[in-house]
C-alpha cells in the first residue's frame, strides 16, 4: 500500500504532551493497548499536571503521557523519548529535556500562536527560528487539517477541536505501522450514544493516518515486531486497578467478606474506585470523614470479622498512625495501603516517592512491628496485595502495602491469573469455647485465634491497653509487659518463614550490586541489562518484603564488594540494611518527584567502578 | 461464594432458648471507678436492662474510646473492644457495617465524644448507623485527672483553668439534633427509673440512638448535676418530658411551658393557666426539640430531661447491604475471573 520505507526498530518512546484539555492521557493510552494488542512488551509513565483544570496553554497545564514499547523486554518507560508529539508551545517547553538528541518533534502548529508563545515564555516561534535544528521536527497544522475533516458534521469549532488528539493519535499509528481497529471498537463502544462525536474522532483518526501516507514530509515509517512473550491471556493494567484487583481476589482465597475504609486522596483514589464499583462481589466501601476513621473503621470491621482494608497516601498515613497501633496491640487483620508520593506534608501530591518506609516501619508509639510489603511494578500489585491478605489473616496482625504514584498510574501488559492456580489462604475464625482465651498463640506463627462477635460462648473484651499474655486481661506487670513486645516482634519476624528466598539477578557474588526496593524495579532491571549488554558485571537485589526481610538477604549483601542501595528518598533502605547487617552499603538517592532514569544508575555504577 | 461470615451466620439464625438474668451481664473483672462514681449506677441499670432485651448476649458489642466511661465494656459480658481516644464512633460504624446484625453499643465520655471525637461522633449522627450511643457527661476530663472539657460551664477552675475556663460550652443534645440525629435524649445517673426507660427507648431506637446520662464524677466535679438529682432543687430545675403529655414541672407540678411565638416561657398553674394552655411535648417535631433542647443553657429555664427527639430514618448499614443486593440483582454474582479477564485483553499463544 505505501511506497514510503518502514524501517524496523527494537523499541520507541514516544511522549504525547499536550495542555490538560488536550486528552493526552487518553491518546496515550490508546496506543498502549494498541501496541499491546499487537504483542508489544511496554510500559508507560502518565506525568499530569496537579491541577484539575488548568488554564490553557500554561505550563503548569502541561499534561504528558510516555510510553515505551518493543520488540523485547521492556521494563520501564525510558529515559528519554524518540518522538515528543507536542499540541502546544508549553508542551514542548515543558517537554524538550526528556527528547534525545536528533529525536522526532510533532508539533501543532496552531498551538504555537502568540497567545500560546506569549504563555510558555517564548519570545520567538520555535518552530521558526531554528532553535529545533538539531532535531527531526515535523510541523503539522493539526487543528486546521482536522477542521477540514470533520467540516460537513456541523460540530463547533470547539467540538472539532476536542478531537485533534485522535488526529495525532492516527498520524502516529500511520508512523509506527499499528491497526486502527481496535480504537475504531473503542469509539464505537465508547461513544455509542453519541453517534455525531464517534464520527469526528473516527473520521479524525483516519485523518491523521491519511495524512502520514499522503504528505511529503514523513519519508520513512517505523515498524516494531512483537516481544516474544509466554503465551496466555494479557491485558493492560496499571498499579492501582491491580492492587484492587488482587484485594478481591486474596478475599475470595480466604472466604472473607471485604470492607474498605478509606478517604480520596491522590494517586490512592481509584483503589476506592474501583473497588466501590465491586459490590455484586461483597465489597463494602466506605468513604470515611477522615484517614482516621477510614482506618479505624476497618479495625472496627476486622474486629467483626471481615477483611478490613484501608488505603490512603503519605499525609493520610500520618493520621492513622495511632489506629495502627491499636491494630498492633489487638493483633487484628488489617492491610494498609500507602500509595507514596512526593512529600513532606502536601509536597507534591502528584509526583512519586519512597520516602514513607521508615513511616511504615517505625512511625509509631511504643514497639510495634508492622511487616511492609513492596510490589515492584503495575502488575505485581496484584500479587503484593494477596501476600498482605495472606500475611494479614494468618499471622493476626496489620500490613503496609507501600505502592507508589510511578506504579499505582503506570502499566504494563499484564498476563491474567488463572485463579484456580492462586493458592487459598487457609483462614478460620475459632469457634471452639473449651478454655477459650482471646490471646492464646498458635506455636507456629504465634497468631492469636480470630474470635469474631456473634459466635456463642467466646465473649471477651480487647482494647489498646496491654494484656497479658493467654487470657487477654489488662495486665500491668513488668514480666508480661516484655513477654508480649517480644511476642509481637517474634510474631512478625517468623514471617520470614514463610517467605521464599530473596532472589539476585545476575552474579550471586562479585563487585557490585544494586540493591532496589519497590516500584523502581523496571528501572533499576532496564539499567543492569543495559550494563551487562556492555560487559560491565553488576549484580541487582530487588526486595520485595521490607519488614520482616527475607532471611538471605544478609548473606547476598556480603557476597559483594559494594552495595549501593537506589531509592527515590535520602537513604532510607539504606539506614535499614547497614543497621541490620553492619554492611558498608552507600545510597543512590533522588528526590525530585520522578523516577530513577537508567542513565543515572549506569552512571553511579560507572563511577563506583573506575575509583 | 460462602464466606466465614455466611458460615458464621449460619450458627447464629439456630434459635435459642435465653434466660438471663443481671448476673449473665457481669464480666469477671473487678470494676475500676472511685467509689460513689456515677457510672456504677449506669453499668447497673444496663446489666439490668440487658436481660429484658432479649438478645443472645453473643449478638452484643459494647464499644467504647477512651476515659473512666469508656472501661465500660470491660464489665459487661458481652463482646467489647476499648478503643482509642474519640474514634469509638468509626469502629463501631465499620462493625456495624460489616455485621449488621449485631447490636452494637458505644460508650463514651464528654472529652472522648465532643472533643477528640467529635468529628466522627457528627458524622455518625448523620449517616444514622444503628449504634446506641451513650454518653456520659460529667462535664469533666475523668481519667486525667480533672481537667476541663467541651461541656464545662463557662468559668469552671480546674486544674488547666485556674483562672476558670474561657470555653463556651457545647450542648451536647443541640449538638446532635444539629448533627441531624434520629433519636435524642438526656438522663441522669441518679434517678434510676427515669434511665432504665430511657436504655430502654434507645436500645429500640433504629438508627444511632444518643443519649445523654449526666454522670457525676465525685473526685473532680462533685455535685455538678445535683440541682437536677437532689430532692431539694430538682423539682424546680429538672423537667421531664414525655410524648404527648404537656410539659409540667415543679413541685406538685405547679409550672409549665408554654410557647410565646418560639420562645418557650414559664408560667404559673396558680396564676390562672389550666394544663390544657401548655405545650403538648412531641418528640417527633424536630423544632419543638430544637427549642426545648436550648432551654438547656437559657437562664430561668428547667433543663429539659427524657426523649426530646425521635425519627424514622433508614439506618446507613441497611443501605450499603441494599447496595450490595442490587447490584447482584443487576449483575449477578461477582466472578473474580471474569473480573480480571475483563477490559481490553488479547492473547498470546
Ligand atoms: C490521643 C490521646 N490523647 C489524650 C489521651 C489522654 N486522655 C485519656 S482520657 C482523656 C479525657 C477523658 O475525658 P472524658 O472523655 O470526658 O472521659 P471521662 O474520663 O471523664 O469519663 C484524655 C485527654 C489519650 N488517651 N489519647
Ligand atoms: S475520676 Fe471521676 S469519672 Fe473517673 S472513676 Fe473517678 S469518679 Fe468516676
Ligand atoms: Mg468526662
Amino acid at each position: 500500500m505505501s511506497n514510503k520505507e518502514l524501517r524496523s526498530l527494537d523499541d520507541v518512546v514516544i511522549r504525547f504532551a499536550g495542555d490538560s484539555g488536550d486528552g493526552m492521557q487518553l491518546t496515550g493510552s490508546q496506543f498502549t493497548n494498541t501496541s499491546a494488542i499487537v504483542g508489544n512488551d511496554i510500559s508507560t509513565f502518565p506525568d499530569f499536571p496537579a491541577e484539575i483544570r488548568a488554564p490553557q496553554g500554561t505550563l503548569f497545564g502541561v499534561s504528558g503521557f510516555q510510553l515505551h514499547f518493543g520488540s523485547g523486554e521492556i521494563h520501564s518507560p525510558g529515559d528519554y523519548c524518540d518522538v515528543l508529539v507536542a499540541m502546544n508551545a508549553a508542551a514542548l517547553k515543558v517537554n524538550l529535556g526528556s527528547l534525545r538528541a536528533n529525536g522526532i518533534i510533532i508539533a501543532n502548529t496552531e498551538g504555537f500562536n502568540d497567545k500560546n508563545l506569549r504563555l510558555s515564555g517564548y519570545a520567538v516561534n520555535p518552530l521558526e527560528d531554528g532553535s529545533l535544528d538539531s532535531y527531526q521536527l515535523f510541523a503539522v497544522d493539526i487543528s486546521r487539517l482536522t477542521a477540514a475533516a470533520l467540516k460537513d458534521l456541523q460540530m463547533s469549532s470547539k467540538e472539532v477541536d476536542r478531537t485533534k488528539n485522535f488526529f495525532a493519535l492516527g498520524m502516529m499509528y500511520w508512523l509506527y505501522n499499528r491497526p486502527l481497529e481496535p480504537t475504531e471498537q473503542w469509539i464505537k463502544q465508547k461513544f455509542s450514544k453519541v453517534p455525531q462525536i464517534a464520527e469526528a474522532n473516527y473520521r479524525a483518526m483516519h485523518a491523521g493516518w491519511n495524512f502520514g501516507e499522503t504528505t511529503e514530509i514523513f519519508v520513512t515509517r517505523f515498524d516494531v515486531k512483537p516481544a516474544p512473550m509466554q503465551p496466555g491471556l494479557y491485558r493492560n493494567i496499571n498499579g492501582n486497578t491491580a492492587l484492587a484487583l488482587g484485594l478481591v481476589t486474596a478475599a475470595q482465597k480466604a472466604r472473607l467478606d471485604v470492607f474498605f475504609g478509606s478517604y480520596p486522596i491522590t494517586p490512592a483514589s481509584d483503589i476506592l474506585h474501583t473497588l466501590s464499583s465491586l459490590k455484586n462481589y461483597g465489597v463494602k466501601t466506605f468513604q470515611a470523614e477522615d484517614e482516621i476513621a477510614a482506618v479505624t473503621s476497618a479495625i472496627g470491621a476486622a474486629f467483626g470479622g471481615a477483611l478490613g482494608v484501608t488505603s490512603t497516601s503519605g499525609p493520610g498515613l500520618a493520621l492513622k498512625t495511632e489506629a495502627i497501633g491499636l491494630a498492633v496491640m489487638t493483633e487484628l487483620p488489617l492491610v494498609i495501603i500507602n500509595v507514596q508520593r512526593a512529600g513532606p506534608s502536601t509536597g507534591m501530591p502528584t509526583k512519586t516517592e519512597q520516602a514513607d518506609l521508615l513511616q511504615a516501619l517505625y512511625g509509631r508509639n511504643g514497639e510495634a512491628p508492622v511487616p511492609v510489603i513492596a510490589p515492584a511494578t503495575p502488575g505485581d500489585c496484584f500479587y503484593a496485595a494477596f501476600e498482605a491478605v495472606r500475611i494479614a489473616v494468618t499471622s493476626m496482625t496489620p500490613v503496609f502495602l507501600l505502592s507508589d504514584g510511578y506504579i499505582a498510574n503506570g502499566s504494563e501488559p499484564w498476563l491474567v491469573p488463572d485463579v484456580s492456580e492462586l493458592p487459598d489462604i487457609a483462614v478460620q475464625f475459632h469457634t471452639d469455647t473449651e478454655a477459650f482465651q482471646p490471646y492464646a498463640r498458635n506455636e507456629e506463627t504465634l497468631a492469636r485465634p480470630w474470635a469474631v462477635p456473634g459466635t456463642p460462648g467466646l465473649e471477651h473484651r480487647i482494647g489498646g491497653l496491654e494484656k497479658e499474655n493467654g487470657s487477654g486481661n489488662i495486665s500491668y506487670s513488668p514480666q508480661n509487659h516484655q513477654l508480649m513486645v517480644d511476642l509481637r516482634a517474634e510474631k512478625v519476624e517468623r514471617i520470614a518463614n514463610t517467605l521464599p528466598l530473596a532472589e539476585v539477578e545476575g552474579d550471586e557474588q562479585g563487585d557490585v550490586l544494586i540493591v532496589s526496593w519497590g516500584g523502581t524495579y523496571g528501572v533499576i532491571k532496564t539499567a543492569v541489562q543495559n550494563m551487562h549488554s556492555r560487559g560491565v558485571a553488576v549484580s541487582h537485589l530487588h526486595l520485595r518484603f521490607l519488614n520482616p526481610l527475607q532471611k538471605n538477604v544478609g548473606e547476598i549483601l556480603c557476597n559483594f564488594k559494594h552495595v549501593v542501595v537506589a531509592e527515590l528518598n535520602k537513604g532510607q533502605l539504606l539506614k535499614v540494611l547497614r543497621s541490620t547487617y553492619l554492611v558498608p552499603a552507600v545510597g543512590l538517592n533522588k528526590v525530585q518527584g520522578l523516577p530513577f532514569k537508567a542513565e543515572e544508575v549506569e552512571a553511579t555504577i560507572n563511577d563506583l567502578l573506575n575509583s | 461464594m460462602n464466606t466465614l461470615l455466611d458460615d458464621l451466620r449460619v450458627i447464629q439464625n439456630e434459635p435459642v432458648d435465653i434466660q438471663y438474668t443481671l448476673k449473665d451481664f457481669k464480666s469477671d473483672q473487678e470494676v475500676r471507678w472511685c467509689p460513689g462514681c456515677g457510672d456504677y449506677a449506669i453499668l447497673a441499670q444496663m446489666q439490668k436492662l440487658m436481660p429484658e432485651l432479649g438478645v443472645p448476649k453473643e449478638q452484643i458489642v459494647f464499644v467504647s474510646g477512651i476515659g473512666c466511661s469508656s472501661r465500660f465494656p470491660y464489665y459487661m459480658n458481652t463482646y467489647g473492644f476499648h478503643t482509642i481516644h474519640g474514634r469509638a464512633p468509626a469502629i463501631a460504624t465499620g462493625l456495624k457495617i460489616a455485621r449488621p446484625e449485631l447490636s452494637v453499643w458505644m460508650v463514651t465520655g464528654d472529652g472522648d465524644a465532643l472533643s477528640i471525637g467529635g468529628n466522627h461522633f457528627i458524622h455518625l449522627l448523620r449517616r444514622n448507623v444503628d449504634i446506641n450511643v451513650l454518653l456520659f457527661n460529667n462535664e469533666i476530663y475523668g481519667l486525667t485527672k480533672g481537667q476541663y472539657s467541651p461541656t464545662s460551664s463557662p468559668g469552671h477552675i480546674t486544674k488547666s483553668t485556674p483562672m476558670g475556663s474561657l470555653d463556651h460550652p457545647f450542648n451536647p443534645t443541640s449538638l446532635a439534633l444539629g448533627a441531624n440525629a434520629t433519636f435524642v435524649g438526656r438522663t441522669l445517673d441518679r434517678d434510676l427509673k427515669h434511665m432504665g426507660a430511657m436504655l430502654r427507648r434507645s436500645a429500640e431506637h433504629k438508627g444511632t440512638s444518643f443519649l445523654e446520662i449526666y454522670q457525676n464524677c465525685v473526685v473532680f466535679n462533685d455535685g455538678a448535676f445535683f440541682s437536677y438529682t437532689e430532692k431539694e432543687t430538682k423539682p424546680e430545675q429538672a423537667l421531664f418530658v414525655e410524648h404527648g403529655k404537656p410539659m409540667v414541672f415543679g413541685v406538685g407540678n405547679d409550672k409549665g411551658i408554654k410557647l410565646d411565638g418560639f420562645t418557650p416561657t414559664v408560667v404559673k398553674l396558680s396564676d390562672g393557666y389550666s394544663v390544657d394552655e401548655l405545650l403538648v411535648y412531641n418528640e417527633r417535631d424536630l423544632t419543638l426539640a430544637t427549642i426545648v433542647s436550648n432551654m438547656t443553657t437559657t437562664p430561668g429555664m428547667p433543663r429539659p430531661f427524657g426523649i426530646l427527639y425521635a425519627a424514622d430514618r433508614p439506618c446507613y448499614e441497611e443501605e450499603v447491604s441494599r447496595q450490595l443486593a442490587t447490584a447482584v440483582e443487576r449483575r449477578g454474582n461477582g466472578n473474580i475471573q471474569s473480573l480480571l479477564n475483563a477490559g481490553d485483553t488479547w492473547t498470546i499463544s
